[in-house]
Formats: structure tokens, C-alpha cells, sequence
């Protein structure tokens, strides 16, 4: 695929493989070529799936706090308890370890519930369900139970909630075998993904983000679920690869488009699953760059961007024209107030600066 | 009945109109698995110490009264979950020794394959749901499981029901809290049984427990509680059926404390120094396997030929489960990735330590 003007690769059809032999996530250009698209938001996207697959299967319930009279801390679940009652739209004490380990349980016996955890900060209270069970239970036991179980939870910081409540902690569920770990990043994989993990036998962790709620893009009718374990390549470029997943493809996106002006033709790459991590997609990426920038929300030190920079190394070390460069969080637990809010949080400012750094430190002329 | 008033399992077995005539082969029948179980127990413990088995390894010698008693409560539609003390249980819901002592041993027969070793059997068909490691983490999957049959359909007298089985420790950790105040708000068809055998590793209740007397601690979730002794078989037995029938029918969960001593360490490797001569003694004194035994002779149930009858049968069971374990092949390295995932999936990782990261 060559570099080319605009701010998405060519318009597929949904069903065909795309550059890597797989299909890409669909951006808003897509649905030009696609009637049978509409354009909503990724919270709408989400709510529509949840409908979709309750109806499908009677076995698919949904779980958590506050998603059924309260309808969602984020209204993902809006509508829902009316529509299919408080059995299926079951809201629960605040006790994530005893409701996450009870959907376990059901999931052991056949269903196939969705939990929601308000955010990804509350899952540490419910860590030893997901670490020692969920993950454990089908492998452990010889392969005689499975949990397909779906826990949904945002992460991301910048809502001004101080540190306890904006942290991007999906690495601690990405190490852990045993465990599906997907990070849509628009709308239309967001419904892809969901279909994916609700029809999945294993414990799939759902990574959304506050920031993402609220954004818009096409997503195509029908029920075709994506395929977990492939990462997308959702803009072409022959000069930097960035890697990133969830809200930072947004930002990798801005960051492609500004360059773009200036001649240097940015190739984005979307994990979409950051469990299993589409190693092959990333380095076939950077073999056609030479160049590597990974983007994340989480912080620095041995996060997400810390294995795609080793898988990197280790994979296309070659075709690298220079270090791959990381940008992260600043290491600091998140604070409440606004300026320093967003010096900590990494931003298209900061990843726009590192693209130049490395230009520069490879001579790179148009 | 109030719940947070002791009540004996007796008045209990009154309310619920439990109080069976056992007949001598249902008596016999129950000597013979503790019997086993014990025997099991001790070669395991032995086999242990030849290093055939690896791991931690804890077991259920001077609770196997506890263990006959519930497991004869069980119907084999309802699930079980338990601690990682775990063999005579699975023993008792019907594992065939032999493969229980090959996944003691590792062995792909095991009946977890070899993949969980001696806190974790596991039996699908027998609905046995797991030994589980965690202290406490088998509580809210086991509330789950009653969750599931609750969504299923109504209740009634012939629904399945779920066993929840920890130890005294397991009452101080936040999943049973959690898991008792859902199965209380939710109406769940579970009974909560705590073996309680005086010591969570080698701290006494006493000094761990803010409510020593366990079987009350499901009153801050209006769940009913007895104490019963968990050397008496029979008493653990009514108790169990009461508490699973009022779940059945009623939806209601319900909470069992079995007072049941442990006659040695924490597990095989504990020489249990914490306790006092006394202490053990008395652990020794109330050993239900024995106890029993004399029980059924006293009765005219067993003559003492009879008996030793049954004891060398359980050691030809164990003979031959230790040859089935043995004889088992070893797991191949090439299966280490069975099992990985239940659904296939792409980019699945299959390198092995120091392999050169296939990429391209």
C-alpha cells in the first residue's frame, strides 16, 4: 500500500482482507462506500451491540453497578433494563470481586455474561477473580470448563478525577495468559470487537476509554464480529510507523494528518488486541518505514510501549533507520489540577515532537 | 429460626424433618469411604515424601466424617465447589482414586490432566467444580453457579443447588462477605459450609475471628446458621440435606459450620509445631475414623473382622490407584499449549523460553 493523500487508507468492504490479509477497523471515509453503514457514536455503537447479542442469545446477561436503574455511570447500558428486565440487566451491591466471580461462575454453567466495572481503576478490586480464575479456570482444569465472560471497563485520565480514578492499567490484564485483551479504538470496531468477545468461549477484557464515548465514525449493520488477535493498518504511510490502540490511535491519527502537509506519509497501526499482540502486523509495519513510534496512555516504565519497542527490536531491528521512540505518561500518579493534568498525559503535541525528533535524527528529507 | 441464635443441628434436623434410620449398609457404606479416604490420605502423604508428588499438599485426615457426611447430602445434579483441600472430596463425589492420585502425580489421566495437582481436581460430570487454591477465591464463582440455576427456573424440591466449602480462615477474607451478601440479596440456591478445624495454617480462630463462633456470621446477611460436629457423619449429613433442601425450595442460602479437627500439620510438609501435646492429643482422641469404626462394631453393624475386611479393601484400592498413577504417561512438552485458550485465536504466543521470536 503507498502513501497517499487524506487521512485513511483506501475504502474496503467490511468483509475483505485488508494490506495485511485481515480486515482494518472502518473509518469515517468508509462509509461513503458503505450503504449499509450509519454514522453514531461509540457509546451508541456499544448500547446497539449489547441489544443485538441479547437478542441473539437468552444466555448473554449483562452485570455490574448502577448499569440497570441508573442505566450506566456512562450510559452504555441505557435502555436496556426496560427492554429485557432485571434478570438480564442485573445491577449488583458494590462488590467487584463478588459480582465479577459470580459471572464466573454463571459463565462456568453456560452463560455468557457482559460485566461492566465503572472503570479500570475498580478492577484491582476484583484482580483476583480476573488473574486467579478467569484466566485460570480452562487451562487449569485440563480444558473441562471455559468462562467466556466479557469484562468491559474504560480507562483514561484527562476528566480532571485525580489519580485514583484516570489510570490506564490494561497492561496488568495484557501480561496475563489465559486472558483475550481488546482495545477498540472506533466505533465500528467497537461493535466488531464486542461481537467478537460476547461470542468468544474465554474471558475477554474490553478496554474502553472515557474519551472515546463521544466520538463518531461508521459502523456497518449486521453481526460480523472482528477477529481478535489482529492488529489494523488504519492509515498507510511509507515514512513512520506509530503503534497505538484505543484513544491514542485517535491522536496517531491528528498526528499523521499534520504531517502530511509537510510531504512525511505517516502509517498508523491499531492493535485493536493487545492480547494476543499481533507481533507480525507491527514489524511488517516498520520493515516498510524504518522508522517506529509507539503511543500510549499508560505510563512509561514496563508498559504496553515498552513490548512493542522490544518487539521492534527484536523483529525488524534491521529495517530500523533508529531507536524506536516511546511516548508515554509522565510517571507520576495523575493529578487532580487542569496544567498538570495535561503535562502528564501524553498528548498530539508530545507525539507529533518525538515524529520530528526522529525525522531529524534520520536525516529524513522529502 | 433466628440467625444469629446457636442452633444445634438437631433442631434443625426437627424443623426439617431430617432424622433418618440409617441402615446398616448405608452406615457400612459411609465407613468405607472415610476408611478410604484416610487410606488415600496417608499414601499420599508417603508418596509425598518420595517426591512423587510436588507442590503443596494439604489433606483432609480427621475430616473425613465432614467429608462422607456432605458429600451423601449432595445429589449428583448439584455442584461443588471446594478449598484446595481437596482429594477426599473428590474422592466422595465419585473420582476414581486412581486418577485423582495420577494428578497428585502429574499425569495426563489426572483428572485435571495434570494441570492443577493437588489443590485443584476437578470433574465435570460429576459436577465438581473445582479445588481452589486462593483461599476464598471459590466463593463468588460457587455464588455464580447458584446464580446460573436461579436464572434457569424456578425452585423446587428436585432443582439443583450448590456446595460451597471453605475453612474457618476463609470467613475473614472480603470475597465471603461479598458472596454471602449476594446470595442473600439474590435469593441463591447455595449452602456455605466452613470446616472449621480450629487453626487457618497455625492461627487459632480465636485470634483471627472477631466472631469465634463462625456458624453466626451469616447473620449480617440474614443467613441462617448451625454448628454441627463434623466427627459425627451422620449429624454433618442431616445437617447438609436440611441446608440444601431449604435452598432448593425455599432459595434460600444457607450456612453449615463443621467443628472438625485437623490430625496434622497445615499440610504434608507442617510438622505443626504451633500445637501443644494436649492439642494434639485431643486431635487424636476425637479422630472420627476410628471413632466410627468402633461405633458400627458397638452397634452390631460390623464385627471387628469385618472391618479390617474394609480396611484392606480401601489399601487395594489405593495399591491400585498408586500403579494407575504411576503406569500414566508424564504430559509431553508438545501439549504444553493445550488448553491455552477455549476458542482458538490468531497471533496465539507459542514460544518457549529463549526461542527467537517469530515475527515475519
Amino acid at each position: 500500500m503507498t502513501s497517499r493523500s487524506g487521512t485513511v487508507a483506501e475504502p474496503v468492504e467490511a468483509s475483505e482482507p485488508g494490506a495485511h490479509g485481515y480486515r482494518r477497523p472502518l473509518t469515517r471515509a468508509d462509509h461513503v462506500a458503505m450503504p449499509n453503514a450509519q454514522v453514531m457514536t461509540y457509546r451508541q455503537a456499544l448500547n446497539d451491540t449489547l441489544r443485538q447479542e441479547m437478542i441473539r442469545d437468552d444466555k448473554v446477561f449483562l452485570i455490574g453497578e448502577e448499569i440497570g436503574v441508573f442505566e450506566g455511570s456512562y450510559k452504555i447500558t441505557a435502555g436496556l433494563l426496560a427492554e429485557f428486565g432485571p434478570e438480564r440487566v442485573r445491577d449488583t451491591p458494590i462488590a467487584e470481586e463478588g459480582f465479577t466471580g459470580a459471572a464466573i461462575g454463571a459463565a462456568m454453567l453456560g452463560y455468557r455474561p457482559v460485566v461492566e466495572i465503572m472503570t479500570i481503576n475498580f478492577t484491582l478490586k476484583a484482580i483476583d477473580q480476573i488473574v486467579n480464575h478467569a484466566a485460570k479456570i480452562h487451562s487449569m482444569f485440563g480444558g473441562q470448563s471455559s468462562v467466556p465472560l466479557v469484562l468491559r471497563t474504560p480507562g483514561g485520565g484527562g476528566q480532571q478525577l485525580a489519580a485514583t480514578h484516570s489510570q490506564n492499567l490494561e497492561v496488568w490484564y495484557a501480561h496475563i495468559p489465559g486472558l483475550k485483551v481488546v482495545a477498540p479504538s472506533s466505533p465500528a470496531d467497537a461493535k466488531a470487537l464486542l461481537l467478537a468477545a460476547i461470542r468468544d468461549n474465554d474471558p475477554v477484557i474490553f478496554l474502553e476509554n472515557l474519551a472515546l464515548y463521544n466520538t463518531k465514525g461508521p459502523v456497518p449493520d449486521g453481526d460480523e464480529a472482528a477477529e481478535i488477535g489482529r492488529a489494523a493498518v488504519v492509515r498507510a504511510g511509507t515514512d513512520v510507523t506509530i503503534v497505538s490502540y484505543s484513544r491514542g490511535v485517535l491522536t496517531a491519527l491528528e498526528v499523521a494528518e499534520r504531517f502530511e502537509a509537510e510531504g512525511v506519509s505517516i502509517e498508523v497501526v491499531d492493535l485493536r488486541s493487545l492480547r494476543p499482540l499481533d507481533r507480525r502486523s507491527i514489524c511488517a509495519s516498520v520493515m516498510r518505514t524504518g522508522r517506529a513510534v509507539v503511543f500510549e496512555d499508560d505510563w512509561l516504565t514496563y508498559g504496553i510501549g515498552a513490548e512493542l519497542s522490544a518487539t521492534i527490536a527484536e523483529g525488524a531491528f534491521d529495517y530500523l533507520d533508529a531507536p524506536v521512540r516511546r511516548v508515554a505518561a509522565a510517571e507520576v500518579p495523575l493529578p487532580y489540577a487542569k496544567p498538570l493534568e495535561l503535562a502528564a498525559m501524553p498528548d498530539a503535541d508530545d507525539l507529533a515532537r518525538a515524529v520530528r525528533e526522529l525525522l531529524q535524527d534520520t536525516r529524513f528529507r522529502k | 429460626m433466628p440467625s444469629s441464635a446457636p442452633v444445634t443441628s438437631a433442631e434443625v434436623n426437627q424443623v426439617a424433618g431430617h432424622r433418618h434410620e440409617e441402615s446398616a449398609e448405608t452406615l457400612i457404606g459411609f465407613y468405607r469411604e472415610m476408611a478410604l479416604i484416610r487410606a488415600f490420605e496417608l499414601r499420599a502423604s508417603e508418596m509425598y515424601a518420595r517426591a512423587r508428588i510436588g507442590g503443596y499438599c494439604h489433606l483432609n485426615l480427621g475430616e473425613e466424617a465432614t467429608v462422607v457426611g456432605l458429600m451423601d447430602a449432595l445429589q449428583p445434579s448439584d455442584y461443588l465447589f471446594t478449598t484446595y483441600r481437596d482429594h477426599g472430596y473428590a474422592l466422595a463425589r465419585g473420582m476414581e482414586p486412581g486418577k485423582v492420585m495420577a494428578e497428585l502425580f502429574g499425569k495426563t489421566t489426572g483428572v485435571s490432566r495434570g494441570r492443577g495437582g493437588s489443590m485443584h481436581m476437578f470433574d465435570a460430570e460429576r459436577r465438581m467444580l473445582g479445588g481452589y487454591g486462593i483461599v476464598g477465591g471459590q466463593i463468588p464463582p460457587a455464588v455464580g453457579a447458584a446464580l446460573a440455576i436461579s436464572m434457569d427456573g424456578p425452585a423446587g424440591a428436585e432443582t439443583e443447588a450448590v456446595m460451597c466449602l471453605m475453612g474457618d480462615g476463609t470467613t475473614n477474607i472480603g470475597s465471603f462477605h461479598e458472596s454471602l451478601n449476594l446470595a442473600g440479596v439474590w435469593n441463591l440456591p447455595i449452602v456455605f459450609v466452613i470446616i472449621n478445624n480450629r487453626l487457618g495454617m497455625g492461627t487459632p480462630v480465636e485470634a483471627a475471628s472477631a466472631e469465634p463462633e463462625l456458624y453466626k456470621r451469616g447473620s449480617a446477611y440474614r443467613i441462617p446458621g448451625v454448628r454441627v460436629d463434623g466427627n459425627d457423619v451422620i449429624e454433618v449429613r442431616d445437617a447438609a440435606l436440611a441446608a440444601l433442601e431449604q435452598a432448593r425450595i425455599e432459595r434460600r442460602p444457607a450456612l453449615i459450620e463443621a467443628m472438625s479437627y485437623r490430625l496434622r500439620g497445615h499440610s504434608v510438609v507442617d510438622p505443626a509445631r504451633y500445637r501443644s501435646v494436649d492439642d494434639t492429643a485431643e486431635a487424636k482422641a476425637q479422630d472420627p475414623v476410628p471413632a466410627f469404626r468402633e461405633r458400627l462394631i458397638e452397634a452390631g453393624h460390623l464385627d471387628a473382622q469385618a472391618a479390617t475386611a474394609i480396611d484392606q479393601e480401601v489399601d487395594l484400592v489405593v495399591d491400585d490407584a498408586v500403579k494407575f498413577a504411576e503406569d500414566s504417561p508424564d504430559p509431553s512438552p508438545d501439549e504444553l499449549f493445550d488448553n491455552a485458550y477455549a476458542t482458538d485465536v490468531a497471533n496465539a504466543p507459542r514460544s518457549l523460553p529463549g526461542e527467537r521470536l517469530v515475527v515475519s
